[in-house]
């Protein structure tokens, strides 16, 4: 068992997430950054799958009960044991009755912590994931408190051995300046070719408004193309007839403030919607904080596709050198 | 050949793992009902790689795993589906009818409406007035009347978990149509009644929301814990293709409901109905009093 002594900012269990109940408004939750998730599950010998804390700009503190092999990765969030420093991307021995604390977060915006077995919370529609606005999944299908006490699950294979690490070069950097490839598309007809020429050349800022459901930008207005609009959109240009909205889809509501949507989505709305973050961009995105810039990079279906093969080629080289 | 209309629906990608078809980019129930027929059709092929099929109101969007399937290859697929529905008129659709009630001009969409009044687009009046006054009613009482005169389609669910958009089953001229909030709330009730473009929704959950408010449905359609009878298989109770009929309930019936809903026995009254496309858009205010009539009188 893991007792929380602090919950953080926002500590959620999260796995691959709940696929396939997109047509109820269901989104899929799961880690935002599906690559440190990923490092550290497999640092701990997890199934793929199993389900992790994903600690938001604050980390958690916890007390182990047990002894346990845990790993950390993803954001900059140094861990301590016992007050004592630990590595970022390294399986590590846990004592009954440590406690495992972090300092301020350096790089990133999530830290993932995996443990042998994964965290044991029930499974609900295929996926241990928290989605906090219907209170479903994860620990009590909310953030974590003060006084939750979390189950371990049953091992499925043996660990690496302490100390294993991911090297330095394969492992996530960060930035306060950030490329995010997207794919043009959906509704960007509705953009103005100048509109659509700025869209893809300044910095956006990411605002405070951001978080599992989506991100907030600040940057310039973007004009839409005038027409009379269609019947059922809405009388702002900005509106279109309500239509689904992909994970990673870029909507700019009245042309202000664009929005990115994320894991926590909402499924659809009447908003136009320009483009798309690519798959393999979304974990990079996931890493974000508030005040960081972003350039939103234009790229094809096809390089899209090979990123995304890049990214597997990456993790496939963890699994070799851990295995 | 004149009927066919390939050549306005815009295929786009979503990234690499999702495809955005949209019909058309007004509402009209020509769109939906070939939408529909579309993803049913690509549902029966059950390819590997396609995780989500999600119809829409004028439009569809489908999720796939581009390391099983390729997104084009998937688009090729579409385009031929479409040009192959050519009779969807005819597809029989097997649809509930169901009684909605809805107690209009609540206190808690008013409380929040009026908290919001800066986010409007007439913060001195209500959203019913604003609305009624758009559409060219006399009152706020006549344009309640239009919404529980005619019966309304599920034509999409979505934005959260459950959430149904629906259409209301008559002629263009009478159906309301009122723009969203100029800048969206941040808070809306559980169960809120919403009305923005053409569509009138029940928000499941609290949370944000930008449609006009003008009631609260008495029973959830979202029940995660799936305690309520009609939610045994789904904690979503709405279906695209459903008919609800909203109709306007005082607070006495609002309140023993509730108490329905506390005690776990609440059903929504339902009728089973089969219909198809044609029947519908032929004669949509002749189909939606057949409606009312399987679900008060048969």
């Amino acid at each position: 068992m893991i007792k929380v002594l602090k919950p953080g900012l926002q500590t959620t269990v999260q796995d691959n997430g709940r696929n396939g109940y997109y047509a109820l408004g269901m989104p899929p939750s799961g880690a935002m950054d599906k690559f440190s998730f990923l490092a550290a599950n497999l640092l701990v010998g997890n199934d793929e799958n199993a389900a992790v804390l994903e600690a938001t700009y604050l980390g958690p503190e916890l007390e182990f009960q047990t002894d346990a092999v845990i790993a950390i990765a993803g954001g900059e969030f140094p861990p301590k044991v016992n007050g004592q420093c630990v590595p970022l991307w390294t399986t590590l021995a846990i004592r009954e009755g440590d406690v495992l604390s972090f300092d301020f977060v350096k790089q990133g915006a999530r830290v993932y912590i995996a443990v042998a077995g994964g965290i044991e919370v029930p499974v609900k529609m295929g996926s241990r994931s928290t989605y906090t606005l219907c209170g479903i999944g994860g620990f009590e299908g909310r953030a974590l408190q003060k006084g939750d006490v979390l189950a371990i699950g049953e091992r499925t294979g043996p660990s690496p051995v302490e100390g294993t690490a991911v090297p330095v070069y394969l492992r996530m950097k960060f930035s306060k300046s950030n490329e995010i490839r997207v794919v043009m598309g959906l509704c960007s007809y509705r953009l103005t070719e100048e509109a659509r020429r700025k869209f893809l050349s300044i910095d956006w800022t990411v605002t405070p408004d951001a978080n599992r459901v989506g991100y907030r930008f600040k940057g310039e207005p973007l004009d839409f193309v005038p027409r009379k609009q269609p019947f059922g959109a809405g009388s702002d240009p900005s509106n279109v007839t309500d239509l689904g909205y992909p994970i990673g889809s870029i909507q700019v509501p009245s042309g202000i403030e664009p929005i990115a949507l994320l894991h926590d989505a909402v499924t659809g709305g009447g908003y136009v919607t320009i483009a798309t973050i690519i798959s393999t961009d979304l974990n990079k995105m996931g890493q974000i904080k508030s005040n960081e810039t972003v350039r939103f990079v234009e790229v094809t279906l096809d390089e899209a596709i090979e990123a995304r093969k890049e990214l597997n080629a990456k993790l496939d080289e963890i699994k070799q050198i851990i295995s | 050949m004149a009927e066919q209309k390939t050549s306005s629906t815009r295929y786009e990608l979503g990234g690499d793992e999702f495809i955005f078809v949209e019909l058309s980019e007004s509402m009209n129930l020509e769109a939906m009902f070939k939408g529909m027929a579309i993803t049913n059709g690509l549902a029966e092929e059950k390819l590997d790689g396609i995780m989500d099929i999600c119809p829409g109101n004028a439009s569809y969007m489908i999720r796939l795993n581009p390391e099983v399937i390729h997104p084009q290859e998937v688009i090729e697929k579409l385009k031929k589906l479409e040009a192959s529905t050519t009779d969807y008129e005819n597809i029989a659709i097997e649809s509930r009818v169901i009684d909605v009630p809805v107690l209009f001009e609540d206190p808690w969409t008013h409380e929040a409406l009026m908290r919001f009044r800066k986010n409007h687009q007439d913060p001195d009046s209500t959203d019913l007035e604003y609305c009624a006054r758009i559409n060219g009613f006399d009152s706020k009482q006549d344009l309640i009347r239009s919404i529980v005169d005619y019966p309304f389609l599920v034509s999409m669910v979505g934005f959260v978990p459950g959430l149904p958009f629906t259409f209301q089953l008559t002629s263009q001229e009478k159906q309301i149509e009122v723009p969203k909030y100029v800048t969206p709330r941040t808070f809306t009730p559980e169960r809120a009644f919403g009305f923005g473009g053409a569509f009138a929704v029940i928000y499941p959950v609290q949370g944000a929301g930008g449609y006009q408010l003008f009631g609260t449905a008495a029973a959830p359609i979202l029940d995660v814990q799936q305690q309520l009878p009609d939610f045994k298989e789904s904690m979503v109770f709405p279906r695209q293709g459903d008919i609800l009929r909203y109709r306007d309930v005082d607070r006495d019936e609002y309140d023993s409901i509730r108490q329905e809903v506390e005690a776990g026995t609440f059903r929504y009254k339902t009728e089973e109905l089969s219909f198809t496309p044609g029947e519908v858009m032929s004669d949509p205010q002749a189909f939606a009093e057949k409606v009312m009539r399987r679900l008060y009188h048969d």
